[in-house]
């Protein structure tokens, strides 16, 4: 509650300093400060210590130990994310106040789908998480693309969001509460309205993770959005979405879970098969990691289709490595002009850290043991495997997760063995540093998982 | 970290990283061949130490296990038992072998080259000592990625390719293996990855026989076994030679390892169903690599595919579970490692001096090169597998059992010994005997560094057909053991 209290603050905070001074770089320190503040904020009530009163908003929200714990760890890898972004943004000169306070804006919609415990809470944080993605995707004003993209993500989202509120309706109609407990119990057999109504919200769902067959905004919304915001919406907001995304089926709806399975472990075979199988092709680096979000998308679903223990710890623990990683690409990508395989080519003789950075990241993209991403995957598979149905998916993933190795490889391959007098990308010392760091948290986690594995089984 | 070094799996993979990582920083001019040189020679000294405390009184000695991730049920768990100790004996012994031949060649960037060289020398110690599945996982993988690197980085004009086919069918059949890891802890009583546990769990025959298949694969892609074995003659082909010795000296050891230590005892069941259709796969595939050996034309494929040959047959020798054959794998895989990176040696030296590896376009060595020829000779009648040379005594034991499976395989299998003697005598005729022609009439004897080297190997090849004794009683008592888990379960 601290934290969502505070992201909308500083938001409006930030908004203002816009009026305030019009420097880049006095915005960009604000955002920081107010990142780090936030952090602080959802560590408070991590620990449990809350500055009002009434923190549930009348039993609508709940922020426990287990939510606290998701938005202290987004909020860190947002902070993250800020530090390597202020600068690219800031580039073009303009006062950056209006993207910062949207991306705060954003943080207090992952705070709600984080801690909802009622229908209408998620629909109010989904809405309150898209509508300032809807625009920083447009932020690039004079770009047609990124025009496009926005409209795209604009039409799209609005009609999920239509879908997402028909079917809480049906269910309301049935259940006669918004109240996730209250849609649990002695909940058995289904009606047809409540068919329905599980179907709408998983369709709307799934099109927020973009997952297959729902993903098609996503290759063209990530690749027309400016790079550093695209950084934003394929990990932090991502993971959110997965976590309001479990949430629902877990606490509202895992009673029904024998009755919406099947369908879950279409949508999770359909997105392994596609995204992977997709982004083999790509020659854009960026559109490559679109497609790659599909596919880390798909592993998150075994979660969702698996709903046991290990698939509650395991999804954030594969948000935050997942997120770790893909910011670290991006934020490379976003300092080169050229977005393809061949701008990579050399970099390793020009700068030979980066690349080893890089490396570490698409490692663990891949999911290569000793980095983060290899526990993340290993949590889904297990997670599979204990529930003990339709076991072949967790074989299906892992040879996607062969496909994978493919894909990232190719940058690897063109950073390490081709040789090219590509321009390096212009990255400060500074951001190497938080780069390093990011790094370190991306082996750390590979290499000693427990520590938040542990914390996450509470 | 003092703890970490006071026993002798520890060491064996804390000198190694510690070598590699100090490598990586030497960039002046031959400091990080002489220190990568140095510090296998360590490891060496080590692994020789560590074999005069066998025994249940220095079991503090050869037994360490750390808390790793008790949440999961990891620990990092290393034990010197007697197929390991054999194993990484030949790793100790190969790679100084690999290093010192390797100083004589200048090659761009050479710290990244010998950092990634320790590396992979610790990746592949740490699968021979880890007996905790997960470890073992974990190892698997990180002795394919410095050679990944390695392959990659250094080598013949479509080594990228080549390099990346042979990672990416390793890595799908490792993945394959992580699915059957994680569904048999589920299935052990305390949740634990610890090889003890995964011996005794609860499979039913169903599972074991998919489980037997996934971690199959993942064996058979890396020895490699006929037909998952498209990866290697490219790979041996393009990597550069160092590269290759370790390849095709150490690493596909690691498949006929992992055989004996994971999958036999894991699955019995499910190997008592199969083991037939396994056999004649390495059988098949030891004909079919001898014959397509004897036309090869290129001296690395001629070995590469000879390597097959080899490699199927130590496979199915192994399947045979006769304990005199499985003797004769542990001993063979230590000697084939030996003969086969002498062999390598050769090559590499024709081709620094000609630029060809090309047979037909060689001929008269002899003349021109005697002592190059004479150890290649003793090395070659090694690979065939003569009496006195090293490799008689496995092939000698691993036909015994083959036989005693069943007389067939041995027949068809003795075909390809004789196969293997065609082409090593036909290459010894076609490179180093008759008459010089243009191109070899300037070719040099081989510099004193490798014909130390090489003798080096010869008096090893020597010694162990002589006197295989010692290295036999050091592989008995655990292989023994091992087989009669397998066969009494």
């Amino acid at each position: 509650m601290n934290a969502m209290i505070l992201s909308a603050l500083w938001g409006v905070v930030m908004m203002f300093t816009g009026l305030a001074t019009p420097s880049a770089r006095m915005h960009g320190r604000l955002a920081i400060l107010g990142m780090t503040l936030l952090t602080g904020a959802a560590w408070l009530d991590f620990i449990g210590f809350s500055l009002l009163s009434d923190s549930t908003a009348g039993g609508m929200l709940l922020f426990g130990t287990y939510e606290s714990l998701f938005i202290l760890l987004m909020s860190g890898c947002a902070l993250l994310y800020l530090l390597l972004s202020v600068e690219p943004m800031s580039e073009g000169g303009s006062p950056i106040s209006d993207p910062l306070a949207l991306h705060f804006f954003v943080m207090t919609g992952i705070c709600i789908v984080a801690g909802y415990r009622s229908l209408l809470m998620l629909f109010l944080g989904v809405e309150i998480l898209s509508i300032p993605l809807y625009i920083l995707s447009a932020s690039d004003k004079k770009n047609l693309r990124s025009n496009e993209a926005s409209l795209k993500y604009f039409l799209m989202g609005a009609f999920s969001t239509g879908l997402m509120l028909m079917g809480i309706a049906l269910i309301y109609g049935t259940r006669g509460s918004f109240h996730l407990d209250a849609l649990n119990i002695g909940l058995e057999a289904l009606s047809p309205l409540m068919t329905a109504g599980i179907v709408l919200l998983m369709v709307s769902m799934a099109f927020k993770v973009s997952a297959a067959p729902f993903h098609f905004w996503t290759p063209d919304v990530y690749d027309g959005t400016p790079t550093v915001y695209t950084s934003f919406m394929a990990t932090i907001v991502k993971g959110a979405a997965f976590f309001a995304f479990f949430r629902l089926f877990q606490d509202g709806l895992g009673r029904l879970h024998e009755h919406w399975r099947l369908l879950m472990a279409f949508l999770t075979a359909a997105t392994l098969i596609i995204g992977n199988g997709t982004a083999v092709f790509q020659q854009s680096v960026k559109r490559m990691l679109a497609y790659s979000s599909i596919a880390q998308a798909g592993f998150m679903m075994l979660a969702l289709f698996a709903m046991n223990q290990t698939a509650r710890t395991g999804i954030v623990f594969y948000a935050v490595a997942y997120s770790l990683s893909t910011i670290g690409v991006f934020a490379v990508l976003a300092r080169m002009k050229d977005h393809s395989f061949e701008a990579f080519n050399g970099l390793a003789g020009q700068k030979p850290l980066l690349a080893l950075l890089i490396t570490v990241f698409l490692l663990s993209l891949a999911g290569i043991p000793l980095t983060g991403g290899f526990f993340a995957k290993y949590q889904m598979i297990a997670a599979t495997f204990l529930e003990g149905k339709m076991i072949w998916m967790a074989v299906l993933a892992l040879l996607c997760a062969v496909l994978g190795v493919y894909y990232y490889f190719r940058i690897i391959q063109a950073m390490y063995f081709r040789s090219g007098s590509s321009m390096p990308p212009a990255i400060s010392a500074d951001l190497q540093a938080v780069l390093v760091v990011t790094a370190l948290l991306v082996v750390a986690l590979g290499i000693h998982p427990d520590w938040l594995l542990g914390m996450l089984s509470y | 970290m003092l703890t970490a070094f006071d026993n002798f799996p520890a060491l064996l993979i804390w000198l190694p990283l510690l070598g590699a990582l100090l490598a990586f920083f030497l960039r002046r001019e031959g400091v990080a061949g002489r220190w990568a040189l140095l510090s296998s020679l360590i490891t060496f000294g080590v692994t020789v130490a560590s074999l005069f405390f066998q025994g249940a009184q220095h079991y503090a000695l050869t037994q360490v296990s750390y808390v790793w991730l008790p949440d999961i049920g990891s620990s990092f768990t290393l034990s010197l038992d007697g197929i390991s100790w054999i194993l990484c004996l030949l790793n100790a012994v190969s790679f100084p072998l690999i290093l010192a031949f390797s100083l004589g060649s200048p090659r761009d960037r050479p710290h990244v080259f010998y950092g990634l060289m320790l590396l992979a020398q610790t990746g592949l110690n740490g699968v021979f000592l880890c007996i905790d599945a997960l470890g073992f996982y974990f190892f698997w993988e990180l002795a394919l990625i410095p050679v990944y690197f390695l392959a990659s980085l250094w080598g013949g004009e479509r080594r990228v390719q080549a390099a990346f086919k042979f990672f990416l069918y390793t890595f799908a059949g490792s993945v394959l293996m992580l699915a059957g890891i994680l569904w048999i802890q589920m299935r052990t009583a305390d949740q634990s990855f610890s090889l003890a546990s995964f011996y005794r769990a609860n499979l039913d025959p169903a599972e074991q026989a998919w489980l037997f298949w996934a971690f199959f694969l993942a064996f058979a892609i890396k020895m490699p076994i006929f037909p998952f074995h498209t990866w290697q003659p490219d790979a041996y082909e393009q990597s550069d030679s160092p590269v290759t010795m370790v390849l095709s000296g150490v690493m596909v050891k690691m498949g006929v390892f992992a055989l004996m230590r994971w999958l036999l005892p894991l699955f019995p069941d499910a190997f008592k169903r199969f083991d037939e259709w396994v056999i004649l796969l390495c059988i098949v595939g030891m004909v079919y690599a001898s014959c397509i050996a004897m036309v090869q034309d290129d001296l690395k494929r001629m070995v590469a595919y000879s390597s097959i040959a080899h490699i199927g047959l130590m496979a199915a020798a192994v399947f045979t579970v006769q304990a005199e054959a499985w003797h004769g794998v542990l001993v063979q895989m230590f000697n084939h490692g030996i003969n086969i990176i002498g062999l390598w040696m050769v090559v590499a030296r024709i081709e620094a001096q000609l630029g060809v590896r090309k047979i037909s376009a060689l001929g008269g060595l002899a003349q021109k090169a005697p002592s190059l020829a004479i150890l290649l000779t003793v090395i070659a009648l090694a690979n065939i597998a003569l009496p006195l040379t090293n490799a008689f005594v496995g092939e000698f034991l691993m036909f015994n059992g083959l036989y005693r499976h069943n007389p067939w395989y041995a027949g068809a299998a003795g075909l390809s010994i004789i196969l293997s003697a065609v082409y090593m005598l036909n290459m010894i005729r076609n490179v180093f005997l008759g008459g010089t022609n243009t191109m070899t009439e300037n070719f040099a004897d081989i510099s004193l560094r490798h014909r130390i080297l090489l003798s080096l190997i010869v008096l090893t090849i020597l010694f162990c057909g002589v006197h295989p004794e010692p290295m036999l009683s050091l592989v008995e008592q655990t292989s023994d053991l091992i087989l009669k888990r397998v066969l009494t379960r």
